[in-house]
């Protein structure tokens, strides 16, 4: 019994210890955010700032447009959402439900594309979106994302679960495959549309790579490379820029501490991050 | 009646009303991919062979293998080729073993469960170029937390993110921290598919949890740390945003950081060589692809368990 004890505060410690760890780094964020330039910079850190201060999310926000940066994301993120939604959700419904001539050598061709590295497309796809004249504009951030193989081979998956019985049933009654998808499928795959939904919203929020290549100027930058062109443009302030850090994670915090269970079960169910 | 709607539905004949309503479905979903996957992969392939390209009259001279023979002599290439492994088989080993011990841990009946989830996969969904940024705070010379607690163990101050030398160890520490909440939740899944019945069995047979572990667990996790491990190499072969918000935009302090990705950057970007980038690109696909083939090997393998 003695031992058994051990071993559960052994557990609770190490446990503890990889927590903190695995924190810190948003800890002392936030922390060193909260402090004076004189307090950051002095040795020994101080855990807790002495004098607590705002002054560093204000000059954040007033030395770059960083409320422009969050309004971009957010534009971009919705479209990136909503259109990818509805790609994936008609192209889930047509290859779980529908019938047709080459369904199956078409989708695990699509399969086999996910493997192309999308670093390997940015060549090519900066031409297409330069030849269209969007280079420097929201749609070149939205655009290029709007059909993901990944999610609808999750999506369809889902689908695939729902009993044909209650398709059968449907068409009897005289749906129309349109009306079915939508007044039946898509509220019993509400859970699974939504894990998929927040993936797409994640990756768009965080995404740099191409936000970089196609945007030049200052108005069309979305948070995480605002926030990157902030520390040239501010200089190396660390207080400002844990500030400047805080106000491009706070939200996807927020959402995680939420919605938590839905985003980690669809990470473990999907494998790739797509 | 049955018979004749089962036949109705499920065996269509192909006329235009069969047809054309899959296409239409498909059809929002097929023109992305086809202009923003299949087009430009295509594209990019051929560029790579394409020799004397000239990018403002999108005119090459003749096909030919000129673009890999220059990569392959560049220093950079086989520098990033190099880093990129170094990365990948220090980042993905080290990850997976901690995240074996976490997932362990997490999957025992434990108190505050949702707290300790929320702590070990939060880095997931934060922004590496925020969060890099962070780190760069952290492993500042003078004011750095990082350096202060060494100072605390008599450990010497270590110059990261400017001392050459220490660039690859700094990538790599933040490279396994960032990774680590991913693999914990695909290990901890696989954990959680075991048969409770085989713990009960080997407890009630008096077996010490040590040697639980190794017999039980261990073997019957494989599968998933074959997986975990092959999608990790994947995902760090592509190392590239992280290396911004550390170096500034640079391959290392003293350029000597070269990853794949970061190499056709290089030379698509701020080279504007098309050519050698879109060589360097499908060297990435090649690399990825037989990297999958191993993972659908290992896969189809396990699964007959």
């Amino acid at each position: 019994m003695k031992q058994l004890q051990f071993g559960k505060i052994l557990i609770y410690l190490l446990l503890i210890v990889g927590a903190i760890t695995m924190v810190f780094p948003f800890f002392w964020m936030f922390i060193s955010s909260l402090k004076t330039a004189a307090e950051v910079n002095t040795t020994p850190p101080t855990l807790w700032p002495s004098i607590l201060t705002f002054d560093n999310f204000i000059y954040a926000f007033e030395t770059a447009p960083f409320a422009r940066y969050f309004l971009n994301s957010v534009i971009v993120a919705f479209f990136n959402v909503v259109l990818t939604g509805i790609t994936t959700i008609l192209a889930a419904f047509a290859f779980s439900r529908l019938k047709f001539p080459g369904k199956e050598v078409l989708f695990s061709l699509l399969l086999s594309l996910m493997m192309i590295p999308f670093e390997m497309l940015i060549i090519t796809n900066y031409t297409t979106i330069a030849d269209l004249g969007l280079i420097d504009t929201l749609s070149a951030m939205i655009i290029p994302f709007t059909s993901s193989i990944f999610y609808t081979y999750i999506l369809r998956n889902f689908f695939q679960s729902i009993p044909d019985s209650l398709y059968h049933s449907a068409r009897i009654d005289g749906a129309s495959n349109w009306k079915y998808l939508w007044k039946i499928m898509v509220p019993i795959a509400k859970p699974a549309i939504i894990t998929i939904l927040l993936l797409n919203a994640i990756s768009s929020w965080n995404a740099f790579m191409w936000p970089m290549l196609v945007t030049n100027t200052t108005n069309n930058r979305t948070l995480p490379f605002g926030l990157y062109a902030f520390i040239s443009e501010s200089g190396v302030r660390y207080e400002v820029l844990m500030a400047a850090s805080t106000i491009v994670i706070l939200p996807m915090v927020i959402l995680f501490l939420f919605m938590r269970k839905s985003i980690v079960s669809s990470v473990a169910q999907g494998g790739t991050k797509g | 009646m049955k018979k004749f709607i089962k036949r109705d539905i499920d065996k269509p004949k192909l006329t235009i009303r069969t047809f054309l309503e899959p296409l239409l479905f498909l059809a929002p979903f097929l023109i992305g991919i086809i202009i923003f996957t299949v087009y430009p992969f295509i594209n990019v392939l051929l560029i790579s062979f394409q020799e004397g390209y000239n990018f403002l009259s999108q005119q090459f001279l003749s096909y030919g293998l000129e673009n890999y023979r220059m990569i392959f002599q560049d220093e950079n290439f086989i520098n990033s080729l190099k880093n990129t492994g170094i990365y990948m088989f220090t980042v993905v080993p080290i990850s997976t073993a901690l995240a074996i011990i976490i997932a362990v841990l997490l999957n025992q009946k434990i108190k505050f469960n949702g707290v300790f989830q929320t702590a070990y996969f939060l880095p997931m969904v934060t922004s590496v170029t925020a969060v890099g940024l962070v780190w760069k705070w952290m492993y500042n010379f003078d004011y750095g937390i990082i350096n202060y607690l060494l100072t605390l163990f008599n450990v010497d101050a270590i110059n990261w993110l400017n001392d050459p030398k220490y660039n690859m160890p700094a990538l790599i520490i933040y490279g396994i921290w960032s990774i680590l909440p991913f693999t914990i939740i695909l290990l901890l899944s696989g954990l959680q598919n075991i048969n409770e019945q085989y713990y009960v069995a080997a407890r009630a047979d008096g077996a010490k949890p040590f040697r639980i572990f190794r017999r039980i667990t261990v073997p019957l996790l494989a599968p998933t740390i074959g997986l975990v491990l092959i999608i990790n190499i994947i995902n760090t072969s592509k190392v590239f945003d992280e290396l911004f918000p550390l170096f500034n935009g640079r391959p290392g302090s003293a350029y000597s950081l070269y990853t794949v990705v970061y190499y056709l950057y290089d030379m698509f970007y701020v080279k504007w060589e098309l050519g050698p980038a879109a060589a360097s690109a499908t060297i990435l696909f090649i690399l990825v692809f037989i990297l999958t083939m191993i993972q659908l090997f290992i896969q189809r393998k396990w699964s007959n368990y």
